[in-house]
């Protein structure tokens, strides 16, 4: 399992010039607020989850959650975990940026961590992640393992946060083939967009049919049936914010991962160790935030050229010789 | 079968619908029992959980004043003889309206600014309705088909908008920017605190008194006006209408024009009242809620309010049961809900009989004495 060392050593060593007041051991409760997609989405909120799952394993100290069903539980119940005594609140999600903004205003001895979005306020940490350089890379990818130069991309709504994966993805693509043609479709215009498998299936279908034999997903949960229906073409599919490779053994290509999890896990133990600081963290390639996956279930597909070629332009986003654009 | 058996009115308005709410909460309490929690502690916590504090009521109220808008929408549309499935579009487009005078208000005084939200909200609400409505009334096209259609076609408008249009620049979260202070609903928390009173901040607000409000002028407008009496003619009996001098296909527009507007003032509770930004499917399906709250309040104002009420603390009450019990989580919540509906909607005639027979005999021994 790879660690990244390297940020958390950072933010370690960040906080030893700020403010550091230990916290103690004995009464530190942490928490996590999930979005709506639930914790157990396979993707986005169910990283968050491992994270929090493997501090508490390592700790042995109980965390709690709340799994949010309408807008106006996110303000309710990050400001009850905060009056209940909670020492740190992880908020997963953009959409959770008002309320955070709101009550971390009432409560500012509590600290906050906002995945996704950015809250400026003293006890505020915001955590970003570049996604545009895995969906790079996993574009890259996608073009280098497509055989009919036709490729795929299934997102989940039409919002900023996924054209931000959608152009990073066409620009990996073109990098690796300038002549590829990439199919781009949105699942749906409400939030069950992001739990619909069906429809992911019936999109990637619909995309083999025209000739794509790789689709990268960034649904959610919908991603599931975009995996299974490339599988059952005999196509290859690319997963997205969790390691997805163990989905559809032999037939994702690889996935691009997003560590909520290690964001989770970090500013519960940065924050026991009294070493939380807030402020914008902005994860990319280069702090291990965002990676694309290689394991035994991708090993056979993944050829090492692929391999060579993503390790190569990962390297290139790092060192700044590729530039990757973000959407705004 | 018998026709259902009669009942006092009383029993049919009050005892019924407790004896089925008693059921489905019996039912849950043995679910909860299942899944290794204490019954009595779950049913303590979801009551408290709703009502136990200031906070907890002003949580269910705000709930529950959605719920009366969209509830009185579909009833509206009920007693002409339509099935609205499509308040939950025309609450999503109606907070467009209210959001678009909110926005654009800069300076102008908060009682200039809240008439044209209410005004604005209703008549989105209402355009919104409206083509579905004409397409029922001249093209003889299935209302049920057409407003869930409108459902799907507001959220990919209101997605479009949000996410090219009216987003906040510079930020990834499809909202707009935050409504100014003249054109924000005040929160009944700060109202009470004016006065003295201290009750923990929730997002209830005054909004509440305007569904109250609405509740009365639908009231008013269906049964003490000649246009209401019409309306609920019609939608009893069509040829009757007609042979009346009716014209159903007005009636069936006018009614969802109503209906429309009033799905669209939960705009003016959800966002000008509580998130004070216009926001991504800020609805949340009370549109689909109002239907249940709608059958079973009988499609009566007062009944309405009060299954609001209900269905408020249901939500209330049961994402404190998420809270505070971690082997229940929020897909619980819904079971408890579904049980609810299935019990005092789908199911109430269970009960029917064996209560009428039970009053009968009482009655009878009564006489007998």
């Amino acid at each position: 399992m790879r660690i990244p060392f390297l940020w958390s050593c950072a933010l370690v060593l960040a906080a030893v010039g700020g403010n550091v007041r230990a916290a103690a051991a004995a009464d530190f409760q942490p928490a996590v607020v999930y979005d709506m997609g639930g914790k157990f989405d396979r993707s986005f909120n169910q990283s968050a989850y491992d994270g929090a799952e493997r501090f508490k394993k390592e700790t042995g100290l109980a965390y709690r959650e709340f799994e949010i069903t309408n807008a106006a539980q996110r303000e309710q119940a990050i400001a009850q975990l905060a009056r209940r005594g909670a020492t740190v609140i992880v908020a997963v999600g953009f959409t959770q940026a008002s309320a955070v903004e709101k009550v971390a205003k009432d409560f500012p001895n509590v600290k906050f961590t906002l995945i996704d979005a950015v809250v400026d306020l003293p006890n505020v940490q915001s955590v970003v992640f570049r996604e545009q350089e895995s969906s790079f890379l996993c574009g890259l990818a996608a073009a280098l393992a497509s055989k009919s130069g036709k490729v795929g991309f299934v997102g989940g709504m039409d919002i900023p946060l996924i054209r931000k994966f959608a152009l990073g993805y066409r620009e990996g693509v073109k990098y690796g083939n300038a002549t590829a043609d990439i199919f781009e479709n949105m699942t749906g215009t409400t939030p069950a967009a992001w739990s619909d498998p069906s429809k992911g299936a019936e999109l990637a279908k619909s995309q083999i049919g025209r000739g794509a034999d790789v689709i990268f997903h960034a649904a959610g949960a919908t991603g599931t049936g975009v995996m299974q229906a490339a599988k059952d073409a005999g196509k290859l599919s690319i997963g997205c914010d969790s390691n997805q490779n163990y989905l559809q053994p032999g037939s994702v290509l690889t996935s691009a991962v997003k560590r909520v999890d290690v964001a989770v896990f970090n500013a519960f133990t940065t924050a026991r160790a009294g070493t939380w600081k807030a402020g914008q963290l902005s994860l990319g390639l280069k702090e291990d935030g965002v990676d694309f996956a290689l394991d035994q279930y991708n090993r056979t597909i993944l050829t090492p050229a692929i391999e060579a070629r993503l390790k190569q332009a990962k390297a290139d986003i790092i060192s700044g010789r590729i530039k990757v654009s973000e959407y705004k | 079968m018998s026709a259902p058996a009669k009942l006092p009115r009383w029993a049919d308005l009050a005892l019924l619908p407790a004896v089925s709410l008693g059921a489905a909460l019996l039912l849950s309490a043995a679910l909860v029992a299942v899944l290794g929690e204490n019954p009595a502690t779950a049913l303590r916590l979801l009551f408290t959980g709703a009502f136990g504090s200031g906070d907890a009521v002003g949580y269910t109220l705000y709930y529950a004043t959605n719920f009366i808008f969209t509830g009185l929408g579909v009833a509206v549309a009920y007693h002409a003889g339509l099935f609205n499935i499509g308040a939950e579009g025309q609450a999503y487009v109606g907070g467009l309206g209210v959001s678009l005078v909110c926005l654009a208000a800069g300076g102008w005084p908060a009682w200039v600014v809240l008439p044209l939200a209410v005004a604005a909200g209703a008549a989105f609400g209402a355009a919104w309705a409206f083509i579905p409505a004409w397409l029922q009334a001249r093209r003889g096209s299935h209302v049920v088909i057409t407003t869930i259609m409108f459902n799907f076609i507001a959220s990919a408008l209101m997605t479009y908008l949000l996410v090219n249009v009216l987003i906040k620049p510079g930020q990834q979260s499809p909202e707009s920017r935050e409504f100014g202070a003249n054109a924000v609903l005040p929160a009944v928390h700060e109202l009470l605190a004016t006065v003295g009173l201290k009750v923990a901040p929730s997002p209830l607000n005054l909004a509440f008194l305007l569904a109250l409000a609405a509740g009365g002028l639908v009231w008013v407008l269906l049964w003490r006006t000649r246009w209401g009496y019409r309306l609920r003619v019609a939608g009893a009996n069509p040829e009757a209408a007609v042979y009346a001098g009716i014209r159903p296909g007005r009636v069936t527009i006018g009614a969802m024009l109503l209906s429309g507007a009033l799905a669209g003032g939960l705009g003016l509770n959800e966002l000008m009242g509580a998130q004070h930004r216009l926001t991504l499917d800020f609805p949340g399906g009370a549109g689909f809620v109002g239907i249940a709250v709608a059958l079973m309040g009988r499609n009566q104002p007062v009944g309405i309010s009060a299954a609001a009420v209900l269905f408020g603390a249901l939500y209330q009450g049961g994402s404190q049961l998420a809270f505070d019990l971690p082997r229940i989580n929020r897909d619980f919540v819904v079971v408890i809900q579904g049980l609810v509906i299935l019990f005092c909607g789908a199911l109430e005639n269970v009960w029917r009989g064996p209560l009428a027979r039970l009053l009968a005999t009482r009655r009878g021994d009564q006489g007998g004495a």
